[in-house]
């Protein structure tokens, strides 16, 4: 049986669908979840996709944070359920705890949308284990809100950690502190980041590479040999 | 019926690009002297009922929750005098 991927639909999300196709691209079953839903329909992972849920009234990600189905998802992913938060996803993520940090408007104020590098800087998360540590991909990046914040002893504790997972090279998009695009929990089983891996699955769109594929592959491969 | 209002400022040490963009404007507009604008949000809650201890708690729980992130943010909660509320209505 194949193994069956989760991707919540908000109210406001843009990229669920193409967040369905990378999973299927990569071999797995997406399944769509609703943000009123409490139940999970048994799946074996979940991505929370990028745009603007709730217009990010209040805070990017803070209503959200509080629907239902994060709920259920806030509960199964401190129980060890495989959590990809992608840019809002990634917002929602740190606005329920799930990560650490906050996401705050980018340092010039303005949208920003371009193909981004990156570094791979932990390739033993529940979804970049198909990368290698310290290789540099290209994925497309568009955000308002981008920009990642906390503390200097959180930030110590990350780096110390091996808990910072991307970094963004060359170009600091939206003031990130350390250059940090995402961030992994303790355990290695949520992930978040602002670059968005979905737009990167087919040669013929996004950066023209394929780049982001391995998140879904690496999902998939590490949920079989459990 | 009270109004009670929930402050919510960024943290002293995080960038504030959005204040820092209407400082930058001032001097422009003839507003000398005035070296640093920080930016938040104000909630105005109007409550149904007497604003006693409990409904205080009530309420800083939920700025603390949900209308703050302490992450990032500070905030402030106070209960504006019906004198004041009168006042403003003017």
């Amino acid at each position: 049986m194949t193994a069956r991927i989760g991707v919540v639909t908000f109210p406001g999300s843009l990229d669920d669908r193409d967040t369905q196709r990378a999973i299927r691209l990569a071999g797995a079953e997406p399944v769509a979840l609703w943000h009123k839903d409490k139940d999970l329909k048994q799946v074996d992972a979940v991505v929370l996709p990028g745009g603007f849920s709730y217009g990010d009234y209040l805070r990017a990600g803070a209503i959200s944070r509080f629907s239902p189905v994060m709920e259920t998802v806030i509960e199964e992913a401190k129980a060890g359920l495989p959590v990809l938060g992608i840019c809002n996803g990634f917002q929602v993520l740190t606005e329920a705890h799930l990560l650490p940090g906050g996401m705050l408007g980018n340092d010039h104020l303005h949208f920003i949308c371009r193909d981004q590098k990156l570094r791979v800087e932990n390739a033993e998360t529940s979804w970049t284990g198909d990368y290698r540590q310290g290789q540099e991909i290209h994925i497309p990046l568009k955000n308002m809100d981008g920009r990642y914040v906390a503390d200097e002893y959180t930030l110590d504790k990350l780096e110390a950690e091996g808990r910072v997972v991307f970094r963004y090279l060359d170009f600091n998009p939206n003031g990130s502190l350390r250059d940090i695009a995402g961030i992994t929990n303790e355990a290695g089983n949520v992930v978040g980041l602002m670059p968005h891996p979905e737009h990167a699955v087919e040669p013929l769109i996004g950066t023209g590479r394929t780049d982001g594929l391995p998140f879904f592959t690496s999902i998939l491969k590490k949920l079989v040999n459990a | 019926m009270a109004r009670v209002v929930v402050d919510v400022m960024l943290k002293p040490e995080i960038l504030d690009p959005q204040g820092q963009a209407v400082q930058r404007a001032l001097p422009r507009l003839g507003f000398d002297g005035i070296s640093d604008v920080r930016q938040g949000k104000r909630f105005e809650l109007e409550v149904d009922g007497p604003v006693d201890e409990a409904a205080l708690a009530r309420i800083h729980d939920l700025a603390e929750s949900f209308l703050a992130n302490t992450v990032i943010e500070d905030f402030t909660v106070k209960v504006e005098e019906a004198a004041e509320v009168a006042e403003a209505a003017k």
